[in-house]
């Protein structure tokens, strides 16, 4: 495969949208670890966000789909299980999607320690509000309509909202 | 429309990986490296995926359970999310096992086509939960217990099992502060609720005795250097729950673990009755129509 063509194969690749959050790309996301060729083949590398995220199969499909309709009929796709995914690998224009879409974008995420994880028994530092920028924002619930998100509510304008659970 | 079904009119442009999600399920370790590393014991390597897979698909179904069950919307959607992590470690968990034993088995049939002396899960993942209280507890011990192990297991000369680790070790931490944080909400909530909690905390306590025997695979493994001794987490767990019930104000029911038979517990296949009527649900539909797809 020529330069060019596997250029053109990273673009397509990196375009493909999030089945969950369609605001954002693979790219965006940072799930994509890595686009090659071997010989005439296109080979694609995935990171699942969630051991059990059920978009994975959508986007495996989506990318194989997209490539193929792109002139790569060929394509193989990998799962690279390690290092495992970040929410800081969300690209900071993904961050800048997701705060557009009234989405609050996650913060830096804790470093899971070599010993025990610490036990955290208080709530976590709220994320502001991404309709009106007000950090008095409280937790509604701990876990969302997806894996990655929970769910908040901005004391200040009373918007709910969603927000990307840092891991 | 033109379309005979609503099926062709979904599927008609994009194939039918649109129809919805997790119809077809492909192989969770595609593109993985799934060589068994030199010096690691293949069979005690499968069947130690399997103690791991069966504990977290067995409360990943339990969990389920509580779909339209719990006592608010966001509690289900809660229960909902780290059901669906447990399923996840628990699909990679089982493909690792059939590449290891050389079967080559997939996931489903670990999961519809054992008989229950097959399955390797501790008995605490099986019960029914007899209330929130009780299953905020159960919830608790789980995942505390669960978050040691996989916390140690991101150092196993396994890459699989330290990789699906590494990652199950971010969802855990999530399921246990969940438990911890509803614990204490019961505890200190009404005299009801906070009896309730206690009752939760007896009904388990019997069931975490097992939690830290070593097995016979973990023998073969912990020379390896792929697994740790469970005894070894003990100490963590206890730290973690003590620092849970002091700040609710409430004791461990110090009580003798729940005898099996003849020294056989559920990681050697003996399961309480509870399991059966769990396994004929989970079942029912895999071995009324085998190999059907939808």
């Amino acid at each position: 495969m020529s330069g060019p063509a596997l250029t053109r194969a990273r673009a397509i690749a990196a375009s493909v949208p999030d089945p969950e959050l369609p605001m954002l790309t693979l790219a965006d996301l940072g799930i994509l670890r890595e686009v090659r060729a071997d010989g005439d083949r296109v080979v694609v590398a995935l990171t699942p966000t969630y051991s059990g995220c059920p978009a994975l199969r959508e986007m495996r499909g989506d990318l194989a789909r997209r490539l193929a309709a792109a002139g790569y009929p060929d394509v193989e796709i990998r799962t690279v299980l390690s290092p495992a995914w970040s929410t800081d690998w969300i690209t900071a224009e993904g961050r800048r999607k997701l705060a557009a879409a009234g989405v609050a974008p996650p913060g830096p995420a804790p470093r899971p320690p070599a010993g025990p994880v610490p036990l955290t028994l208080m709530a976590r530092p709220a994320p502001a509000c991404p309709s009106c920028g007000s950090p008095d924002t409280i937790q509604t619930a701990a876990f969302g309509a997806t894996a990655c998100k929970d769910l908040y509510r901005c004391r200040s304008c009373a918007e709910p909202f969603e927000h990307v659970k840092e891991i | 429309m033109g379309f005979d079904t609503a099926y062709e009119a979904i599927a008609e442009e994009t194939g039918d990986q649109r129809w919805a999600f997790g119809t077809g399920f492909a192989d969770p370790l595609a593109g993985v490296d799934t060589t068994v590393p030199d010096g690691v014991p293949a069979a005690g390597l499968a069947a130690y995926c399997l103690m791991l897979g069966d504990d977290a698909l067995i409360m990943s179904h339990r969990l389920q359970e509580w779909l339209a069950r719990a006592p608010e919307l966001e509690e289900e959607t809660a229960l909902a999310n780290i059901a669906l992590d447990l399923l996840g470690q628990a699909r990679l968990l089982l493909s690792r096992a059939g590449h290891a034993d050389g079967t080559g088995r997939d996931e489903d049939a670990y999961a519809f086509g054992r008989a229950e002396h097959e399955f390797r899960n501790v008995r605490l993942a099986e019960v029914a939960d007899a209330d929130f209280g009780g299953l905020i507890a159960r919830l608790l011990v789980f995942s505390t217990w669960r978050l040691a192990l996989l916390s140690r297991l991101r150092d196993s000369r396994d890459p699989v099992l330290a990789a699906v680790a590494a990652q199950g070790v971010k969802e855990v931490a999530y399921h246990r502060d969940y438990a911890a944080q509803w614990l204490l909400r019961l505890a200190g909530g009404t005299d009801y609720s906070r009896a309730r909690m206690a009752a939760g905390l007896a009904a388990v306590a019997p069931l975490t005795a097992e939690l830290f025997a070593i097995s016979d695979p973990e023998r073969s493994l912990r020379a390896a250097q792929v697994a740790p001794d469970p005894a070894g987490l003990r100490a963590e767990v206890e730290a973690v729950l003590a620092a849970v019930l002091d700040q609710a104000g409430l004791a461990w029911p110090e009580v003798p673990g729940m005898p099996g038979v003849a020294g056989r517990r559920g990681r050697e296949g003996v399961h309480t009755e509870a399991m059966g009527h769990l396994l004929a649900e989970l079942q029912s539909v895999a071995r009324a129509h085998p190999g059907a797809t939808w």
